[in-house]
This record gives structure tokens, sequence and C-alpha cells, in this order.
């Protein structure tokens, strides 16, 4: 195992999320052994990993979708070992999660997809701010004229904004995306790489990236964590992590490489 | 042989664990709807919107169903009472009948069929498609917006369609008997609810409302327990209705018991 030391010229920022000896296994299937990630201040972590490596579970635990079977998991301060559902619930407000599938509620609007978490969270709010700030999120994202249209209507690249944006709606503080640019055509994953950097410069985020394309890895991420069987293999800037003749390494990149060039 | 008695035994025994298991489970899902139905939020335009969905989606079939079963019930029952020379009994028989058991058995079995498939394939594909997930990690209780607020719709609007039945399915009999004794519409009345008391009527709002109950929380719970796609979507639906058709069987059978107990000790 080769774990590069941290690049000298970044500042020290304190972490904001901070992941120790991290286990999950379902059933006999040991999917995360053990697990060590740490995030940053204003920082994106790109996550690298093959299909079935345990990626979208290690992001669901961060918010407690999954429980850990052994590991320490501290977000924002707070652990999340044994947390109730009340602290849990105010934790989930300050993270921004954007699904896989984006996740999109089919019976709303997007206006009411956007609406929803905030009137739910937010019962003070007045309709017309409730109104300004879903323009404001659809703004964020470019989407602002499809703020009638159901998510039936949306292209797959539409639907990740939204999601996006539906979780920019209450602010947060921390983004975890999972598999942003997974089944979009490289122009349309090359926006949403700079929708990812424009969130983190507007709304200082710090951000995991979940992703097994290179591309998107390279384009959003300041530090890149490589996870194999279970473990964090590999971490460091991109060039450090694929500046290697390790097979295990370039096998991944040669292959998203070919994959990429090949229409 | 032994051998054979082996596996016998694990198939039984694996298949009362999982009932075991299911029975578990499903008090679990019930109690904890009682434990957050009390508590704030109450997601009232929820509720509201359900309770509109449900009588939306069942109220002509509820019509059509009632209205043909005051006929037809009618009809049939008449040369029973004929050869007694008993036909003026008709209206406060069909009323026993329509108000006891008929109604709330009609308006459940159709909530069962129209919205227990409906709450079942819906919040089974939004398990599937993670918008479930999407609530809680946007700080949002998916229980009690998804399932407190549809089983309350159910138990308030089933005794309400139950109601509904009653009087549409009494009003199908009374066409028929008009066109047979020319009877007015009072005197239909006055003979008909002279046999049933406030115990019958109230007995069946009540009896209505755990149908209600059981069709909602057993739809939920299967939609919620989907899983694998759009095949687990379909099986959810169709759990849905078969587990609260059941359900409502057997809880008929308990009230009715619970009834003729009931009037036993005078009430
Ligand atoms: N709730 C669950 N129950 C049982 N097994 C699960 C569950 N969630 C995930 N798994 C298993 O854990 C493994 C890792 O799944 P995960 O979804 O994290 O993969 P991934 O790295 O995100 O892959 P992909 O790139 O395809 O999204 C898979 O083998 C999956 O079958
Ligand atoms: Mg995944």
């Amino acid at each position: 195992m080769s774990v590069l030391p941290e690049p000298t010229a970044a500042p020290e920022r304190e972490p904001v999320i901070s992941i120790r000896g991290l286990q999950k296994s379902f059933g006999a299937l040991s999917v995360l052994r053990d697990v060590d990630l740490e995030v940053r201040t204003e920082e994106n972590l790109v996550v690298l990993g093959r299909s079935g490596s345990g990626k979208s579970v290690l992001i669901k635990i961060m918010v407690g979708l999954l429980q850990a079977d052994a590991g320490e998991v501290v977000i924002l301060g707070q652990s999340l070992v044994g947390l109730q559902r009340r602290p849990l619930d105010a934790l989930r407000r300050r993270i921004g999660f954007s699904f896989q599938s984006s996740a999109l509620y089919d019976s709303m609007s997007v206006g009411e997809n956007l609406a929803f978490p905030l009137r739910m969270n937010m019962t003070d709010l007045r309709a017309s701010e409730v109104n300004d700030r879903v323009r404001e999120s659809l703004d964020e994202v470019g989407l602002v004229d499809s703020i009638g249209k159901m998510p039936s209507e949306l292209s797959g690249g539409q639907r990740k904004r939204v999601g996006i944006a539906r979780t920019l709606i209450l602010r947060p503080e921390i983004m975890l995306y999972d598999e942003p640019t997974a089944g979009l055509d490289p122009v349309t994953s090359a926006e949403i790489n700079e929708l990812i950097r424009k969130v983190q410069t507007d709304y200082n985020t710090a951000a995991i990236i979940i992703t097994h394309d290179l591309s998107c890895a390279r384009a959003t991420g300041d530090r890149v964590a490589m996870l194999l069987e279970g473990r964090v293999y590999r971490s460091g800037t991109f060039d450090e992590v694929f500046d290697t003749r390790d097979p295990l390494v370039t096998g991944f990149y040669d292959y998203n490489f070919i994959r990429e060039s090949t229409p | 042989m032994g051998a054979h008695d082996e596996v016998g035994r694990t198939v039984i025994s694996t298949s009362i664990d999982r009932l075991a298991l299911g029975v578990h489970d499903g008090a679990a899902f019930v109690g904890r709807f009682f434990k957050e139905v009390a508590r704030p939020p109450y997601h009232l335009r929820e509720i509201i919107h359900q309770c509109y969905e449900v009588g939306y989606r069942t109220l002509p079939l509820i019509t059509l169903t009632g209205l043909i079963t005051g006929i037809v019930f009618t009809k049939q029952s008449r040369p029973s009472l004929a050869a007694f020379g008993a036909t003026s009994w008709l209206p406060s028989l069909i009323t026993i009948a329509l108000i006891r058991s008929l109604a709330p058995l009609i308006t459940a079995l159709i909530c069962a069929g129209k919205v227990g498939s409906s709450i079942g394939a819906e919040l089974g594909s939004m398990k599937v498609t993670e918008q479930v997930e999407a609530m809680e990690v946007s700080a949002i209780n998916p229980f009690k917006y998804l399932v407190v607020t549809r089983t309350l719709a159910t138990t308030l609007m089933v005794p309400a369609l139950t109601l509904y039945c009653g009087v549409v399915g009494l009003f199908g009999s009374f066409l028929n008997v008009r066109g047979n004794e020319a009877a007015s519409l009072a005197s239909f009345l006055k003979s008909g609810f002279s046999t049933i008391g406030f115990l019958d009527l109230g007995s069946s709002v009540v009896k209505a409302a755990v149908y209600g109950f059981s069709v909602g929380i057993i739809a939920c719970y299967h939609g919620l327990r989907a899983t694998s796609g759009t095949q687990g979507v379909g099986r959810a639906a169709t759990a849905s209705v078969v587990m609260s058709m059941f359900v409502i069987f057997v809880e008929e059978v308990l009230i009715v018991q619970v009834n003729v107990w009931l009037r036993g000790y005078g009430l």
C-alpha cells in the first residue's frame, strides 16, 4: 500500500470530514474493510473505485443512510456513531447529497422538487422567499426555464443538475456527489464538472466526489483517493496518484482512457 | 429417510421463522405509526391531498357497486319474503344487510384494490428510485410524510365512503322497491331505519375505520419494503392488495364476534 505524502504547497486546513478505520459488510460480503479519509475546508476530494467497490456505501454511511459496522466518522465536528435522529437531521441539513440516480421526486415539478425540502425544513419562510430561493438555486445550475417542467421531461444531465440545485437550496457546507457524470456524454459531463467547481467557489463547500470517470476526477478534484478492496489504496493529487507503474492503478487509467477516446 | 426428514424440518422451520419475522416487522411498523402520529409536524396539507386521492380514485366504482348491490340484493330477496307475504320487510332487511356488513365490506375491498395497489406502487417506486432516501437526507422523515399521512387518509376516508356507499345502496334498493311495491321514499326510509340502532351505525363506522387503517398501513409497509427495480414495485402493489383483502376478512370475522358479544350484554 502506497500512500503518498500530502502536497506541501497546500496550506493546512482543518478537516470537515474525518473517517478512521471504517468497516462495513453485508452478510458475508465485506465491502469496506478499513477506510481512512480526510476532507478539509473548501476541498474537493475525489474517490475513485471500480463498480461495486463500495463507493456509494461509503457516502451513504456519511449521511446515516447506512450504519457502519466499525470505525469512526466525524463530520463537521460531530461523530456519527450512535447519533440520535434529531442531531442527525440537523447535520443532514448542512450536507448536500447528490444521488447517483438524481432521485428527483417524480410526482412534483422541478420547482416543487426544490421548494419541498425548503418548506419542510424552514417552516417560517414566506412563499415569496421560497420562490426566490428556488429561482436562485436553479439559476446556479442554469435551469431557471425548466422550473415548471416535470422530471420525466428532463434529460439525464438536466436531472443531475436539478438534483444538485435541490441540495444547494439548503445552503450546505459539504457536498457529496455520487457519480455526477455517470451515463452522460463528454460535453454534458464537462458541464457538470464545471458546475461542481462553481458550487465549490460560490458556496465555499467541501466535497466528496465519487466517480470512476477520470476526466471528472481530474477536473473536479483537489485530491484523489483510490478505493481498492475496501481500503484507500493510493491518495494524493491526480498526477501523483497516476504517476506510477503499479498495474492496479495504470489498468484503471488505461481502461478509462480507451473508453473516452472511442465514441 | 433421516435426511428427508431433516430437509422437511428445515423447510418448515425456515418458513415459520420467516412468518415470525414478518409478523414482528409488521408489528414494529404499526407500533411506529402510533408513535409518530402524535408528534408534530402533522403535514395537514398532505393528509388532505391524500384524502382527496382516496375519494377521487374510488368514488365512481363505489357509486356503481353500491347502487347495483342495492338493486340486485332487493330483487333477489323479494321472492323469499313474498313466500311468507312479508315483502313489507324488504326495506328493513336491506338496510340491516347494507349498513351492518355490505357497505363496509364493499367499500373496504374496493379501497384495498384501488388505493392499496396505488399506494404500494407509489411508495415502492419511490423506494427503488431512492426518492425515500432523498427525503431522509434532506432531514424529512419519510415515515411521517408518506406513511402517517396516507394511513390517516385511508382511516378517515373508508368510513366516510362506507356511509356514502350505504346511502347509494339504499337508494338503489328504493328504486327497485318503488318499481314493485310503489312505496314512497319516506315510508321506505322509515321502515328501513326502524330496525337499525346506534350500535349498528357506530360499529359500521368503527369497522370501516379499522379496514381503512389496514389498507393504508399494509400498502405503505409493502411499498417501503420494495426492492430491486420495477419488478419489486409490481410485487409491492400486488402484495398490498392480497394482504389487505385477507386482513379485512379476518377482521370482519373478529368484529362480528365482538358485536355478537356486545349484543349479548344488551347493548
Ligand atoms: N443495502 C445493501 N444491502 C446489501 N448489499 C448492498 C447494499 N448496498 C450495497 N450493497 C453491496 O455493496 C457492494 C458495493 O455497492 P456500492 O453501491 O457501494 O458500489 P459502487 O462502488 O457505488 O458501485 P457503482 O459504481 O456501480 O455505483 C455491492 O456489491 C452491493 O451489492
Ligand atoms: Mg454507486
